[in-house]
């Protein structure tokens, strides 16, 4: 993947400046904490920790968390103008979106995936579950980032789209409609941890096979229609 | 995943670049809305002024040069090749946008160096630094951009856009927000850039700054080419236009009969409130207004152009220039 070693580093000094980094640890840190307030609490056998660290970490931390870091690592130069700078210069378009999701993804994994191994250690739930659900939500991590980049290209509105799209079609409709699983990456990313631990308690909708060719199939279309949308980049404003 | 090949250059002439940038027949709208309408161009080397009042259509021509607007018809070539989705014209261009934002959280050098690494550049640091040393922002390059002031803003934007040595450069509304002494270092840098052979394009809605600086203009009004050429000839079609002036003086009627017999006069109104005054040149009126009214006794109280505005300028410019359309 043909990747910019400058436009990554813009990238990260622009996403994780003036403390935005503390902004994307909130989340992780709730999870760690519930986890062990949870096990000081509760006795073992009991099914929190799927239902935590399944529910909560793939519903609600991995999405979100990612909608932040995938919308802000492009969407944000696209809204105060500075992308012109990196625009105006001959690096391939192709190129910037490759650089941008790669961040995105690493940041997401950082701040979602790494939080659930940890998390997943601490629980009572053995070390094969909390490296399913590391495994799944790297996977889940990569397919997010890809999606909230394209939004991104598409809408000066991309946080609210997301943030949409996970309230209503993650978390609502791809737990209660079984059809619409084969389009939800929450699902994709379960299915993965599913494949590594099975366990009924984790609600995993998809199999191995169908999850990852549906990841791919994703990533792939979302980071060829961001591609497109840059290469025909238009500067909006004033006809002046 | 492709981006399109971009269309081969065609061959460079002896001189570099004869015809740096070509607009044929070029046109933009939205919707029903006609943005540009059917300008054809040529920017060659030197400076060239790109004139207009507010809403001409300047920003949608400089978009379009820069790749970040596709005409809705016409052809527009940038080197030899055309400047939409091809972004490999930034070897040979330099752009200087209008909006402020730049990449605040880096310093001047970081920001400048940047640009040099996006393009490639074998030094990228004795790039950015010759870069730098042109816009005279050597002793603010360490700070961050965040602290620097428009004018300062201003200049780093150039410093990066200059950072490869680009044969074009653009530039949209160069000299807002700049201090006097800001735009006269800005003006000398343009002309020293134009005078090396590099082809500038700069757009201003501000006539002096255009005169100060452009050796050929091109006047837009409403979306249309009003005129193009040498400055000194637009400059002299815009000040031998129909002037209308205001007068109060000690007594009107006398003023209004004398001048009726004098030929650079086409009109004299009594308005009630003085008089509006219709001349065909306006320096011989100019000059020879006090002599009159001096020679028939009449006190002038003030003597107002009322039609100076741009509009009016450019508005007279589309019937009178030969380029009309």
């Amino acid at each position: 993947m043909p990747l910019n070693p400058t436009v990554a580093a813009i990238t990260l000094r622009a996403t994780l400046g003036r403390r935005r980094a503390l902004l994307f640890a909130i989340a992780p840190v709730i999870l760690i904490v519930l986890t062990l307030v949870l096990r000081a609490g509760r006795p073992p056998g009991t099914l929190w920790p799927e239902r935590v660290l399944g529910d909560f970490g793939f519903s609600v931390l991995l999405p979100l968390t990612a909608l932040v870091i995938g919308t802000s690592v492009l969407g944000a130069e696209i809204d105060d103008g500075s992308i012109i700078h990196l625009l105006a210069t001959p690096v391939r378009r192709r190129d910037v979106i490759a650089t941008k999701f790669v961040v995105a993804s690493v940041l997401t994994m950082l701040f979602t995936a790494v939080p659930e191994l940890i998390a997943g250690l601490i629980a009572p739930s053995g070390a094969k579950l909390a490296f399913a659900l590391f495994a799944g939500a790297l996977v889940g991590s990569v397919i997010y980032s890809a999606v909230f980049v394209m939004v991104s290209t598409i809408t000066a509105r991309a946080i609210a789209v997301g943030l949409l799209y996970v309230l209503i079609w993650e978390a609502l409709l791809a737990n209660f409609v079984g059809g619409a699983r084969i389009l939800s990456v929450g699902h994709y990313a379960l299915g993965v941890a599913n494949a590594i631990a099975p366990d009924q308690a984790l609600n995993a909708g998809l199999s191995l096979t169908t999850s990852l060719v549906m990841a791919i199939v994703v990533a792939v279309g979302a980071l060829v229609l961001a591609t497109r949308r840059l290469t025909s980049f238009v500067i909006t404003g004033d006809s002046a | 995943m492709t981006t399109p090949n971009p269309a081969p250059p065609r061959p460079a002439t002896s001189a570099g670049l004869a015809d740096a940038i070509e607009l044929r027949n070029v046109s933009r709208w939205y919707g029903n809305v006609v943005a540009v309408n059917d300008i054809t161009m040529t920017i060659s080397p030197g400076v060239t002024g790109l004139l207009g009042p507010n809403g001409a259509g300047k920003s949608t021509i400089l978009h379009m040069i820069a790749g970040f607007l596709a005409p809705s018809r016409g052809e527009l070539t940038v080197a030899g090749r055309p400047s939409w989705r091809n972004p490999q014209v930034y070897e040979t261009l330099g752009l200087v946008p209008e909006r402020d934002s730049v990449y605040a959280f880096l310093t001047g050098e970081q920001f400048v160096r940047s640009t040099a690494r996006l393009h490639r550049l074998p030094d990228p640091d004795a790039a950015a630094r010759r870069a730098i040393d042109m816009t005279e922002m050597a002793d603010a390059a360490g700070r961050k951009i965040s602290t620097y002031s428009k004018g300062m803003r201003q200049r780093i934007k150039v410093a990066a856009a200059l950072v490869h040595d680009p044969r074009i450069l653009l530039l949209d509304e160069p000299f807002n927000g700049m201090d006097p002494r800001q735009r006269l270092h800005m003006m000398d840098l343009l002309g020293k850039l134009g005078a090396e052979g590099r082809a500038i394009l700069f757009s201003s809605h501000i006539l002096e700054e255009v005169e100060r600086v452009a050796s050929t203009i091109q006047v837009m009004v409403a979306g249309r080419l009003a005129a193009s050429g040498d400055f000194r000839e637009i400059r002299r079609l815009m000040t031998s236009r129909p002037h209308v002036f205001s007068l109060r003086t000690s007594d009107d009627r006398r003023l209004a009969a004398a001048l009726m017999g004098r030929p650079d006069v086409a009109a004299v109104e009594l308005t009630g409130k003085g008089l509006s005054v219709r001349t065909t040149d306006y320096g011989a009126f100019t000059r020879q207004i006090a002599v009159l009214a001096r020679a028939e006794g009449i006190r002038l109280r003030e003597l107002q152009p009322t039609d100076e505005s741009l509009e009016s300028v450019f508005g007279y410019l589309i019937g009178a220039s030969p380029n009309a359309s």
